[in-house]
């Protein structure tokens, strides 16, 4: 049976071989089909594998309470030389939130983050990045952990220690050839801090301000305070602003990921725009916005399904066609191999197995151009493409299906020719 | 009709055979009450003009078609009811079909060719491919298996058509104007071929208007009008006595 298989599929190849273009032409049409498929669900299955891992680093049982200056007075702060703006939650609030959020849910935990922008001094080496005061809670609620040394504690707090903990790619920068440890570095012009602790690397979490975690220097929230104060003086083009932020932001993390959903609407109550009219105060969710990414992720798949059953119907359409004209131009073979002895499902699987293998092979070809595109993709654009061999699969066997279905009618017909009148045919 | 009184046994044998064909309004008698035994070892001519209905013989002869009415034994089995499965069995069996243009497969190999009728009785292997040479040196193209068949004249075409109708040891070759397609001397050579087979035993049915061919047969039976018109018998001392 094997041998008559591959007899089969050999000669089907035969007579593809014998009209070259017509047959790679109309495999072209399962090619792209297939080509766009696998790359199209690469670029999509990245793009969402990407949101996904970002929202995870949030945590998924997190809810961020964010300081954010308020649009509509930007403006005007730049035009006159002199300015003030004070936004963004106060410790008042920021105890309120506690209070409300452990009220309901006694095991979250709450921080506050305060976020100075300076640069950072060791020797020569120097980077301007993001001092982040905050608790000892820190790396509970962020899923963080201290690689060297120690975290801030709540003795650092209530001494307001001039201690600092070092993100990894920080550590680094600043302390190429040295053990960071027990070091000082310089804040601005005149903060000191001791190194007490190195975080582990992070990776791609985002972090404050534009920089990453890895990049931040964290110091306890009362040392921040005291050294750097709420106010910040931002010159630039000659009109000088003040800023008054007391907190960044505060980090709410839950036990469950069940709890989420009541006290994001509690929170969202407490800073709706009756409550804050500045609309100061942003309000992140990750769980929601995963909830969201998988359901856009499903929409896109939906949606490249339909293209894609559009595209190999197109593909199918054109090996039915091609199909149609080799089974009229070889109407006297078929006489012929009937009067040999061939039954119905001998020209059946004959013609079959021939569309078969035109759509395989143009879905041979299309797997490894769809193999490709995410690559170049990759390469040029920077975007994260990710190639799921069960997506090859399927595209390849669709394909296939594709060839045997759009096959069917032709094969049908050329098996129930009349073999007088196919062997009369000229 | 004379009942050959011999006692070798009948291959082929159509009892008050009919065939109708419905063109529209009118119906076409092609056969019209033909009845015909074929001996095992007879070679029989079937001769007649354009629309006496040998074409429609042929076809049923072939299995290829059947009677509307009466029916025809082939190896002793009524095939005038068989579904198409079975008689398309029986065709690849029972019959070695030569056509008047040769029909090979074109994409295919000599050695392919004759292979075909085995492949649909799945028995293709090592010893398909022995029978396939040995009957190609048989006809005398030994060495042109993996030539294709526009690569050879119309004789060693028509001699690959004789080897692949021998492939199935089928129980006669049913040759259809076999030589119609070629020169008077490869058509010679042909005719010589098949007298050489029927030597060895072969049961050979030619149809055909050329009495050149029709004068190697024991017999040539006429037809005209669907209706057998009379029977020659060819040689004057037959080896089966006639009564």
């Amino acid at each position: 049976m094997i041998g008559d298989f591959s007899r089969t599929v050999r000669l089907g190849l035969k007579s593809l071989l014998l009209h070259k273009l017509r047959s790679s032409l109309t495999t072209a049409g399962i090619l792209f089909g297939v080509a766009s498929v696998i790359a199209m669900l690469a670029v999509g299955e990245g793009a969402s594998q990407e949101a996904l891992m970002r929202f995870r680093d949030m945590g998924v049982t997190n809810v961020l309470l964010r300081s954010v200056k308020p649009p509509d007075t930007q403006q005007s702060t730049q035009q006159s030389m002199m300015s003030f703006l004070s936004y963004g939650i106060s410790y008042q609030e920021a105890d309120r939130i506690e209070n409300l959020v452990k009220d309901q849910v006694p095991t979250a935990e709450v921080v506050r983050v305060r976020e100075t922008q300076k640069g950072v001094t060791r020797s020569e080496h120097w980077k301007s990045t993001v001092i982040v005061g905050t608790a000892p809670n820190f790396l509970d609620v962020t899923n963080m952990k201290v690689a060297e040394g120690r975290w801030i504690t709540d003795l650092d707090m209530t001494r307001q220690a001039n201690v600092c903990v070092l993100g990894a790619s920080l550590a680094r920068t600043l302390f190429p050839l040295e053990n960071p440890m027990d070091q000082t570095v310089l804040a601005g012009s005149e903060d000191r801090f001791r190194v007490v602790g190195i975080l582990e690397y992070q990776g791609r979490a985002a972090g404050p301000q534009g920089t990453t975690l890895d990049e931040c220097v964290f110091i306890p929230m009362s040392a921040s305070r005291r050294r750097f104060g709420d106010e910040q003086v931002i010159r630039s083009g000659g009109a000088t602003r003040f800023e008054r932020v007391e907190l960044h932001e505060v980090k709410i993390k839950l036990a469950d990921s069940e709890q989420v959903e009541g006290i994001a609407s509690l929170l969202r109550d407490m800073i709706r725009p009756e409550q804050r009219p500045q609309g100061d105060v942003e309000i992140t969710v990750p769980l929601e916005l995963l909830r969201q990414e998988e359901e856009s992720k499903r929409m896109f798949n939906i949606v490249l399904a339909v293209i894609a059953s559009i595209s190999l119907l197109v593909g199918g359409i054109g090996i039915m066609n091609v199909m149609l004209a080799t089974v009229t131009e070889r109407t006297r073979e078929i006489g012929i191999r009937r009067a040999l002895g061939a039954r119905k499902k001998h020209i059946i699987s004959q013609f079959l197995v021939e569309a078969a293998v035109l759509s395989a092979l143009g879905g041979i070809v299309g797997v490894a151009l769809g193999l490709l595109i995410p690559y170049v993709i990759e390469e040029v654009f920077k975007q994260t493409t990710v190639v799921l061999p069960f997506h090859v699969l399927l595209a390849f066997g669709i394909s296939a299906l594709v060839g045997v279905v759009f096959g069917i009618y032709p094969a049908w017909r050329a098996a129930n020719m009349d073999p007088v009148e196919a062997l009369r045919h000229e | 009709m004379a009942q050959p009184a011999d006692n070798r046994p009948v291959i082929a044998e159509f009892v008050d055979v009919h065939r109708h064909y419905q063109m529209g309004e009118n119906v076409v008698r092609a056969l019209n009450g033909v009845s015909l035994q074929v001996l095992k070892g007879d070679y029989v001519a079937i001769m007649g003009r354009s629309g006496s209905g040998k074409s429609t013989m042929l076809n049923i002869l072939g299995c290829l078609d059947r009677p509307t009415e009466g029916s025809y034994l082939l190896g002793g089995e009524d095939v005038t009811r068989m579904p198409d499965d079975a008689l398309s069995m029986k065709r690849g069996r029972d019959i070695g079909f030569i056509f008047q243009s040769f029909n090979l497969i074109p994409q295919l190999t000599v050695l392919e060719n004759l292979e075909v009728p085995l492949f649909y009785q799945n028995r293709i292997g090592p010893e398909s491919r022995a029978k396939a040479e040995k009957l190609a040196s048989r006809v005398g193209l030994g060495g042109r298996l993996e030539h294709k068949p526009m690569e050879l004249s119309g004789g060693q075409q028509q001699r690959v058509a004789i080897a692949r109708a021998l492939m199935n040891d089928p129980l006669f070759l049913l040759a259809d104007e076999a030589t119609g397609n070629l020169d008077s001397n490869t058509e010679k050579e042909i005719l010589d071929l098949m007298d050489e087979l029927r030597g060895e035993g072969m049961t050979i049915v030619v149809v055909t208007h050329n009495p050149k061919v029709a004068e190697r047969a024991d017999r040539t039976v006429w037809l005209k009008d669907g209706q057998v018109e009379q029977v020659v018998d060819n040689r004057q001392a037959p080896a089966g006595a006639r009564s």
